[in-house]
């Protein structure tokens, strides 16, 4: 070492320590480490917005789940539901709601008594048209209460006690989303309906409880965002995607088939490769204008169906779900092949009895890759009709579940978020939570299927 | 006969057809397989798929044609002169259609004898008035020819439906009874059999190919439809945007070019460095334990649907911009929504996509020319540098092709946080729009669709089915001759 030390370095140093990294090498280091940092921060800041989008969809959304109400001691009076006295389903089907919505104001104003809050609105009508008390009350209670009666006429004459939906602005302020300073430009409620709510929330009257609605309800108009629900879409996207697997598994899988295992090589194999490539990186808006063209336009099929949903995105995921089976097609080793036709099966006997079940597990877990992206997507539903169609009506049957107008999640929250009532915001975000909930558990189980049956050859 | 019950009837033939055919050829060797020529199971499916086959393409065929062959006779029945000024056939045609819906739902229902909902004439009865009974609403009231029209169009729909119930079933027992009677042990039902599955793996195959043709004709027939209303020099060339469904409407694609090319550099500005980096970051330098952690979560960000990123562009990050650029902060910006918004967004979108497409690329170059590059002594940054990303480059560019073809397709972010107005702006933070969220608003709505307005959207889906299909093409020739090299 002696002797290195005192050979001239390449760079005429003298005295330089070969251990001391000189300037130059210094640089290169702080190179090395500032990029491994880029690196780094990429990396860190793809994670950081996955949370951040995850973040801002549970803090948003969670909302939804939760919805306020009253607890009220409703008197059923017989001289307002049921003048005659007879019970005749066809008389109290004549009553309005709006004779119902005297019964609650007056059931809230029992409670303002009880509680002894010192409010303006104790004052407030009971009958007529409208009242102060109305803007705390959802659209919807009354007619709930109504349908209530109508399912069970002996209700008439006693006093239930009953849960009724507040309104989405008293909801708004007891989750926050609505101030006090906002509500001032509010045409509706007042800063004295807000006392009236704290007042009857420290009394137990008001309280925030989970909403079952929101998961199984159905849609409701832009006046009433605290009754929205997600069922119906939810069901309408049911029907698509079954539709979908029906039609683009065995299609899929009978296509993969034929191109992996029998198709020679020739011009025509090469086209249907080249096509199912490209149809992969098709913008999916493409699909829907083919959805529109052919299927509605052509062929005539009914508008906004889950049917025709069902078939554009077939369409959509077939090249995915094909390029999926073909590369688990492509891993089952050809000494399969090679044993079965020894043994005096036919090619096909081989493909169908052999090949096929060991790539099973391949097949599905792309297949419900594939059906998950399609129950994400939104654009070709825009165009074959899925969208402002209030999904109010719970399909009657099958048939209609497949051919009646519908719409679907990713549709339903397009919908919402469109509205102008910032309580529908908060609907859109809760509906991402279900729609990425079912993603997920897709996601998950195709991970298990991989993990229990995948075999390394 | 209802659809499902036909169906239901040849599978029910078709099923029986298994029981005979395998029997009777089992039967014919006196009940010992060894002496037929197939396993049994062939003679079964060699019936099976003779009764299903013809009789379901002869269903799905008649579906098909017969809507149009009725739609052609009935249309005749209509003059001219009884289509309104501001009405077209299409409509008028669908007033048939519903008005014919309605009688089979008077009938359904019985409000209505089949006689009379033969022979109503507008004449002497208000047909709407009947129909509303039944809670069939009809926006106007039903003409004499309307009314004529419709009852024509329910008589020869029954009879066609009569005629396709009898052709169906025809053609299956045709089907069945040569089947069972070819079922002798001699007979090869394996190769048949074996024959036909091949030839239905053979259309399975070549639906691709048919889905391409549906999309490139439906654009194709309804953009020459288009350029016949509106001369196409004025829709490539044209720097307005401005539709109104009374006429008079400029429709210029270039502004909805300029914002879609806008917004898609600003979201590959976003996604190219963080997802190359990443990449280059996950392949190099990540030990295994980190890498099988951070790569599935970032591919997260891939399986995400896109209407939750339009959501986010629209109610957070729109907001959170608006802070910051908006009037309270450096006011350059008027609303949440706008190119910079829906830009940043897709950028997200497309890290996942950039990131494991340079990652499959990266790890493709051999080790052997890493192992030169730092055997020489090079750090390993130089070495990824000079050496891996050089040699990846083709691949990398092929990668970026396709999420820019990505970026130009992606409709639900633009639709939700882009804004709605086409304008030529050199501003980041304007509302603009695109050719994708121009489709959507064309076509949804309650236009007619012989306006020019929306079949303006034929037009702009062909043009972007043009350019995406061009830049697809071209990066996969990019990434398969790049991979070739170095197979």
């Amino acid at each position: 070492m002696t002797d290195a030390a005192k050979t001239p370095t390449a760079r005429g140093a003298k005295g330089v320590s070969l251990l001391a990294p000189d300037a130059h090498t210094r640089k290169r280091n702080a190179a090395e480490a500032r990029f491994r940092i880029y690196g780094l921060v990429a990396v860190g800041i793809g994670l950081f917005f996955l949370v951040a989008l995850l973040s801002s969809i549970v803090m948003n959304g969670i909302g939804a789940f939760q919805q306020t109400g009253y607890r009220l001691q409703i008197e059923l009076r017989e001289d307002v539901l049921d003048k005659t006295g007879t019970r005749d389903i066809e008389n109290i089907k004549k009553v309005k709601t709006f004779a119902y919505a005297q019964l609650i104001r007056a059931a809230m104003l029992r409670e303002i008594e009880k509680a002894g809050i010192d409010t303006p609105l104790a004052q407030a009508k009971v009958t007529g048209f409208s009242s102060d008390l109305d803007p705390m009350m959802s659209d919807g209670a009354r007619a709930h209460l109504r349908d209530l009666v109508l399912a069970d006429p002996g209700l008439i004459g006693q006093t239930i006690e009953l849960r009724l939906l507040a309104s989405s602005r008293v909801d708004g302020y007891l989750k926050g989303r609505v101030s006090r300073d906002s509500i001032a430009r509010d045409k509706n409620l007042d800063t004295v309906h807000l006392d009236l709510v704290d007042a009857l929330r420290s009394v137990g009257v008001v309280n925030t409880a989970f909403n079952p609605a929101f998961i199984l309800g159905s849609d409701a108009s832009d006046a009433r965002p605290e009754q929205a629900g997600m069922g119906v879409a939810i069901l309408g996207s049911l029907f698509m995607m079954l539709v979908v697997l029906v039609l683009s598994l065995p299609i899929g899988v009978a296509s993969s088939i034929y191109l992996e295992e029998f198709a020679p090589k020739n011009r025509f194999t090469d086209l249907i490769e080249v096509n199912i490539s490209n149809l992969a990186a098709v913008p999916s808006i493409v699909f829907g204008i083919l959805g529109l063209a052919v299927f509605i336009q052509f062929m005539h099929l009914p508008q906004s169906a889950p049917l025709v949903g069902g078939l554009v995105l077939t369409l959509m995921t077939l090249p995915t779900i094909i390029i999926a089976t073909r590369a688990s097609l492509q891993s089952v080793p050809p000494s399969i092949r090679d044993a079965a036709l020894g043994v005096g099966a036919s090619k096909m006997q081989a493909v169908f009895h052999h090949v096929l079940p060991l790539a099973m597990p391949g097949i599905l877990t792309g297949t419900i890759i594939g059906l998950a992206q399609a129950l994400g997507e939104t654009a070709p539903l825009l165009l074959i009709g899925m969208v402002g169609y209030i999904a109010s009506n719970y399909p009657d049957g099958v048939a209609s579940g497949f051919l009646d107008p519908n719409s679907a999640m990713p549709a339903q929250i397009f919908e919402w978020a469109k509205r102008a009532d910032p309580a529908f915001y908060e609907r859109a975000w809760g509906g991402i939570i279900i729609l990425l909930v079912v993603l997920l558990s897709m996601n998950f189980i195709a991970i298990l299927l991989r993990r229990r049956f995948e075999r390394r050859w | 006969m209802p659809l499902l019950w036909l169906v239901l009837i040849v599978c029910a033939l078709a099923a029986a057809g298994y029981v005979i055919g395998r029997g009777r050829a089992l039967a014919g060797a006196g009940g010992d397989a060894r002496t037929l020529h197939s396993l049994p199971f062939y003679y079964g499916a060699h019936v099976v798929l003779l009764t299903l086959v013809p009789a379901l393409s002869v269903l799905v065929l008649w579906l098909l044609i017969q809507p149009m062959v009725i739609e052609g006779r009935v249309s005749g029945l209509i003059p001219d002169s009884a289509i309104p000024e501001s009405s077209t056939r299409d409509l008028v045609m669908s007033d048939v259609r519903r008005v014919a819906d309605g009688l089979d739902v008077a009938v359904a229902q019985g409000a209505m004898t089949p006689a009379e909902a033969r022979q109503m004439r507008s004449e002497f009865t208000d047909v709407r008035a009947r129909l509303g009974q039944v809670g069939v609403a009809l926006g106007a009231d039903v003409g004499p020819q309307l009314l004529r029209a419709a009852q024509r169009y329910r008589t020869l729909t029954g009879r066609g439906n009569l005629l396709k119930t009898g052709a169906v079933l025809l053609v299956a027992l045709a089907g069945f009874g040569l089947a069972v009677r070819r079922s002798r042990p001699e007979f090869r039902a394996r190769n048949v059999v074996e024959r036909a599955v091949r030839y239905l793996l053979i259309f399975a195959a070549t639906l691709a190919i048919l889905t391409t043709i549906g999309i490139v004709l439906s654009l194709v027939f309804n953009t020459i439809e288009f350029f016949r209303l509106y001369p196409a020099r004025d829709f490539f060339f044209g720097t307005v945007w401005s539709p109104s469904f009374g006429g008079g409407s400029q429709l210029g694609v270039l502004p909805l070019l300029w914002g879609t090319l806008y917004i898609s550099v600003i979201a590959l500005a976003v996604a190219v460095p963080i997802g190359l980096f990443a990449a280059v970051y996950l392949s190099e330098y990540a030990g295994s334990r980190t890498r099988a952690a951070a790569k599935p979560l970032l591919e997260m960000l891939a399986g995400i649907p896109t209407i939750v990123y339009g959501l986010f562009a629209l109610l957070t990050v729109g907001p959170l911009l608006m802070r910051v650029f908006g009037d309270g902060g450096l006011g350059w910006m008027q609303a949440g929504t706008a190119v910079m918004t829906a830009g940043l967004v897709m950028g997200i979108m497309l890290i996942p996509f950039v990131s494991s497409l340079s990652d499959d690329i990266i790890n493709a170059v051999p080790q052997s020319m890493r192992d030169g590059s730092l055997g020489l002594g090079a750090t390993k940054s130089e070495t990824v540098k000079q050496v891996v990303l050089p040699a990846a480059l083709p691949g990398i560019v092929g990668a970026i092709l396709l999420a820019a073809s990505r970026a130009i397709g992606e409709t639900m972010i633009v639709v939700l946080g882009a804004g709605a107005a086409a304008r030529l702006s050199t501003n980041p933070f304007d509302a603009m729009t695109t050719v994708t969220a121009k489709i959507v608003s064309q076509l949804t709505g309650d236009a007619d669709f012989a306006s020019p307005e929306a079949l303006v959207a034929f037009a702009l889906g062909m043009t972007l089915f043009v350019i995406t299909l061009g830049l697809n093409v071209f990066a996969l020739y990019i990434v398969r001759r790049y991979r070739e090299q170095y197979e």
